[in-house]
């Protein structure tokens, strides 16, 4: 490495240009949106920054209060149940053989570049009531009727379609859905990183499974878990589609809200203060992140 | 040290160089004659690398100054500097062919293509690697690769070839011969090589002239013969193959004669030579290995040292252990006072006549003249 | 008997079998359905009635679809030209050089990945509207603001592959080449940028794939003339449920896929390069 005064004119023509776009077309409108949050509107298009604090005195109101907790209720669950699902998957995409694990890898990520937009609308047609997810337990609740009632104890009542589209559940699962490769792939990273003797010391000194991934897999792998868990939960917390697509009148998340200020009920200084929250938020799960991966030795930084 | 009547090559004068508090090189100078196959030799750390980059120009000195040729260096970049190098990891450019990897520095001159190919091949060709232009690096083996990085840098005839450890990556057969063939190389190009290894073996067989170094200072300089024969201290000695050290006082040190009374050698050491050293003082003696002899009896006096005064240079002790080598053995004694000795035997027959073996008690004798007496 | 399953081979035991065929399954199972259906000759997507291509039809003579979907080609093709060139001197700056504030800088040029799709879809809305962008310049001009906030969340990806890629570099190649004779530039063009190759095609793809596949930032940036394709098809399933959107979702996804295969070819030939050393 080279200190930047020995080539200034190399160093010049290198940083100009990222440094230039990051700065005008980036920070400045991240530091616009920041100015608008402490402003007023002052006529119909016109928005004054006094200063004033309403704004986000107003986001705390309980019904903007209730809807982020809302939001981080949805996203904590999400991302629980995604570190449960992934577990397992990531623990066996470690422990598999070069070839399989080239190929889970890849099955895995695929999804992950799908895009966003059409992963969700791929599973309307999966909750709605007439969708798949009720066909397939209609048909188990049809069979098991069969054979209840081929065991002459009678039949059970005909079923009832589950109503699971535009309702809190759904909005759930749209975020693992979207989100489970966010989880997968950094556990996997702090997975591998584990020297394999360790495990196996473990089970050479009498632990079972459950109790090596209990006291030396998951304390090794704990930054990698951390990582995991923050970069599943941030997206999720200011996701916009899930619960705009399938989500209920009443699951609408703070992005939902966000969205709404700014495009239709035309309150952007309301919207900016809303967006820096989400991002005051962000930036703290972030910065927990950085420094459990500090504190043990830089574990489990790959996204 | 004698004065170089031809103009040096490379002076080195007084360049130290800090990395932060470190001190890597610390006031060396140093002059290169034309023509050299020069070493910098030492363990790992001691700066040698440090002192080639600055040389070649990655570095810059703390303070001191390089000159190449008569002309100081201080402000000139790597790329403007008559001198190329010879990376230790050869760094041939894996995206380029041979012959672009070759011709790359005369392509950075301005030289035209044609004469580029022309030079290159020959270049190629004085490495022995005619017809291998079309290939690429993934193509070469490590012993390859090496000569494309050779070819790279004499193609350029630069005033002095820089070599980093150019023969550490090598397995140890190829970098056997190696070494002779570096060395056939550099007499036919006529080259000052300048060459940094940690390898002792391979600095005694190449150089014409060596520069040991520790902890960033300059130790002692000198052919490989002087380095061998003529430790300037401790840490030469021991650094260059193997030495027995007898640390004593310096009992005796008179014009034509001295003696080092050592509670560890458990005997007077003498030397026929002065050593200009305050009587009195702490000094080691110095013995190699293989310039000691083994006996079975003490009153049979050897030739060899019929000249000794009769008393000096004579210890007893027990073969510890005896380590068969093929060409020789290698004997470690301990001696009455509990020093440990070693001492090696050429294997001059199939079968040791005398058959030295473990716990056998032994005389061990050797000439004034295979003594040094250091004093630091 | 069975041959003794090896304590560490976790895909051989029954009970991981099958929670990776439920992960698997719950992943695959709504897209597969959904290309599925897109052949279904049926409007209600459920039952299985035939095949048909006439939902591919539809699509292609949906006049608004094909121009979206010509929008997003030529959004993503220019935010990825300016987004590898971008990418690829913020990575060499950041490897290259010491400097004074590094490390704020290179937590900057993350900051872009980082921050909520929606703030900084907000924060490209406020922007374009403050500064004034004109709405009604003629095709492509038009999709400029779109194609800039773009760039802005792109170029970082490609810096982080690329800076990933930089690492493996052995600094005694740049030596080399100085010692040769090259400058500052001649080292830049004939060690750099080959040995950054591989690096600089797999975050050009995937540079073209998020800039083809974003929908939250192009929604806010985007005008009525200047729809891309995740936006039209947005409009299309907000409006109503057709067989022409899984069509249409199924034609991306197949250019995602195949361009997602050819960044990890591209990914292996890096690592097999680096392995060469």
């Amino acid at each position: 490495m080279q200190d930047w005064r020995r080539n200034s004119g190399f160093f010049a023509s290198l940083a100009v240009p990222p440094v230039a776009w990051l700065l005008l077309l980036f920070l400045v409108p991240l530091g616009g949106v920041w100015l608008l949050s402490f402003g007023q509107n002052t006529g119909l298009t016109e928005i004054t920054v006094t200063g004033t604090l309403a704004n986000y005195q107003r986001a705390l109101e309980p019904l903007y209060l209730e809807i982020m907790l809302k939001s981080l209720w949805i996203a904590g669950a999400t991302t629980m149940i995604c570190l449960i699902a992934g577990f397992p998957v990531a623990l066996a995409i470690v422990f598999a053989p070069p070839r399989a694990k080239t190929w889970l890898l890849l099955l895995v990520m695929l999804p992950f570049w799908t895009n966003l937009l059409i992963r969700t609308y791929a599973l309307i047609a999966v909750l709605r009531t007439n969708g798949f997810l009720n066909a397939g337990l209609g048909w188990l609740w049809d069979g098991l009727s069969g054979l209840l009632a081929l065991l002459g104890l009678g039949s059970l009542a005909p079923f009832q379609p589950l109503h699971l589209l535009y309702t809190d559940f759904a909005v759930v699962f749209g975020l693992v859905y979207v989100h489970l490769p966010f989880m997968v792939l950094p556990l996997y990273a702090a997975l591998e990183r584990i020297d394999r003797s360790l495990i196996e010391a473990s089970l050479d000194l009498g632990a079972g499974h459950l109790r090596t991934l209990a006291y030396v897999v998951c304390p090794l792998a704990l930054p990698g878990i951390i990582s995991g868990v923050i970069v599943t939960m941030v997206p999720a917390l200011g996701a916009y589609l899930a619960p705009d697509l399938l989500g209920g009148p009443s699951s609408q998340l703070i992005a939902n809200v966000i969205e709404r200020q700014f495009k239709r009920a035309n309150d952007w200084p309301f919207g900016a203060a809303l967006s820096f929250l989400l991002m005051y938020a962000t930036f703290i799960a972030l910065f927990v992140r950085a420094a459990v991966a500090r504190s043990r030795g830089g574990g489990g930084a790959a996204l | 040290m004698t004065q170089p009547i031809i103009q040096p090559i490379i002076q080195i004068e007084s360049v130290t160089k800090r990395f932060g508090p470190v001190l890597a090189v610390d006031d060396a100078t140093l002059a290169i004659l034309p023509g050299e196959f020069f070493a910098l030799l030492g363990p790992s750390g001691c700066g040698k690398t440090t002192l080639l980059r600055m040389i070649a120009g990655f570095e810059a000195p703390t303070e001191g100054r390089i000159l190449i040729d008569g002309q100081d260096m201080s402000r000139v970049p790597p790329n403007k500097r008559p001198i190329n190098m010879v990376f230790q990891s050869y760094a041939v450019f894996p995206h380029m062919s041979v012959l672009d990897n070759v011709s790359y520095g005369l392509k950075m001159a301005g030289v035209a293509a044609a004469e580029r190919r022309d030079r290159a091949e020959r270049a190629l060709e004085q490495v022995k690697l005619a017809g291998f232009g079309t290939r690429t690096p993934d193509q070469l083996s490590g012993g390859q690769r090496q000569r494309v990085a050779l070819a790279r840098a004499l193609v350029n005839q630069p005033k002095v070839l820089l070599l980093d450890e150019p023969l550490s990556a090598l397995d140890a057969k190829l970098r056997e011969a190696m070494r002779f063939e570096l060395a056939q190389l550099q007499d036919d190009v006529g080259i000052t090589f300048v060459m940094v290894t940690h390898d002792q073996d391979e600095a005694l067989a190449m150089a014409c002239r060596a520069a040991v170094m520790n902890r960033g200072l300059l130790a002692q300089t000198g052919t490989p013969a002087e380095l061998y024969e003529f430790p300037a201290n401790r840490f030469v000695a021991d650094f260059l193959g193997s030495v027995n050290l007898f640390e004593g006082r310096l009992a005796v040190d008179e014009p034509h004669r001295a003696v080092v009374e050592s509670a560890q050698a458990g005997c007077p050491i003498y030397l026929d030579h002065g050593v200009t050293g305050a009587t009195g003082a702490t000094v080691w003696a110095a013995v190699r290995p293989e310039k000691i002899e083994l006996h079975k009896r003490a009153d049979e006096r050897p030739p060899a040292i019929e000249d000794v005064p009769s008393g000096y240079n004579v210890a007893r002790g027990t073969i510890r252990t005896v380590s068969y080598l093929g060409s020789e053995s290698i004997y470690l004694v301990t001696l009455e006072t509990g020093h440990e000795v070693r001492v090696t035997r050429p294997n001059l027959t199939r079968w040791d006549q005398e058959d030295f073996t473990w716990d056998e008690p032994v005389w061990l004798a050797w000439h004034h003249e295979s003594v040094i007496v250091l004093q630091a | 008997m069975k041959p003794m399953v090896e304590p560490l081979d976790y895909l051989r035991r029954g009970w991981m079998r099958l929670w990776l065929g439920v992960v698997f399954l719950f992943l695959y199972a709504p897209l597969l359905a959904l290309v599925a259906f897109s052949f279904n000759d049926s409007k209600r997507n459920i039952v299985w009635k035939g095949f048909t291509l006439k939902y591919y039809q539809k699509a292609w003579e949906n006049s608004g679809l094909v121009e979206a979907f010509g929008n997003s080609l030529a959004i993503a093709f220019v935010a990825t030209v300016v987004s590898v060139v971008l990418g690829g001197m913020a990575a060499l700056l950041l490897w290259r050089f010491r400097f004074p504030a590094k490390s704020v800088l290179s937590g900057l040029f993350g900051l872009p990945i980082v921050v909520p799709e929606i703030c900084m879809g907000v924060a490209m809305l406020t922007f374009f509207v403050k500064i004034g962008w004109p709405a009604d310049l003629p095709w492509p001009l038009n999709l400029g603001a779109v194609t800039m906030a773009h760039i802005s969340f792109c170029f970082p990806f490609v810096a982080i592959v690329v800076g990933a890629r930089l690492v493996s570099f052995n600094p005694e190649m740049e030596e080399a080449a100085r010692d040769l004779g090259a400058s500052d530039w001649d080292v830049l063009r004939d060690i750099l940028v080959p040995h950054m190759k591989p690096a600089l095609i797999a975050g050009a793809l995937l540079a073209f794939t998020l800039s083809l596949d974003d929908f939250v930032i192009t929604f806010f940036t985007s005008g009525p003339n200047t729809v891309t394709f995740p936006v039209k098809v947005y409009s299309m399933v907000r409006f109503a449920l057709t067989p022409a959107v899984n069509a249409a979702s199924t034609v991306l996804m197949a250019i995602t896929i195949l361009l997602t295969v050819l960044a990890l070819r591209a990914q292996r030939g890096l690592q097999s390069s680096a392995q060469a050393h």
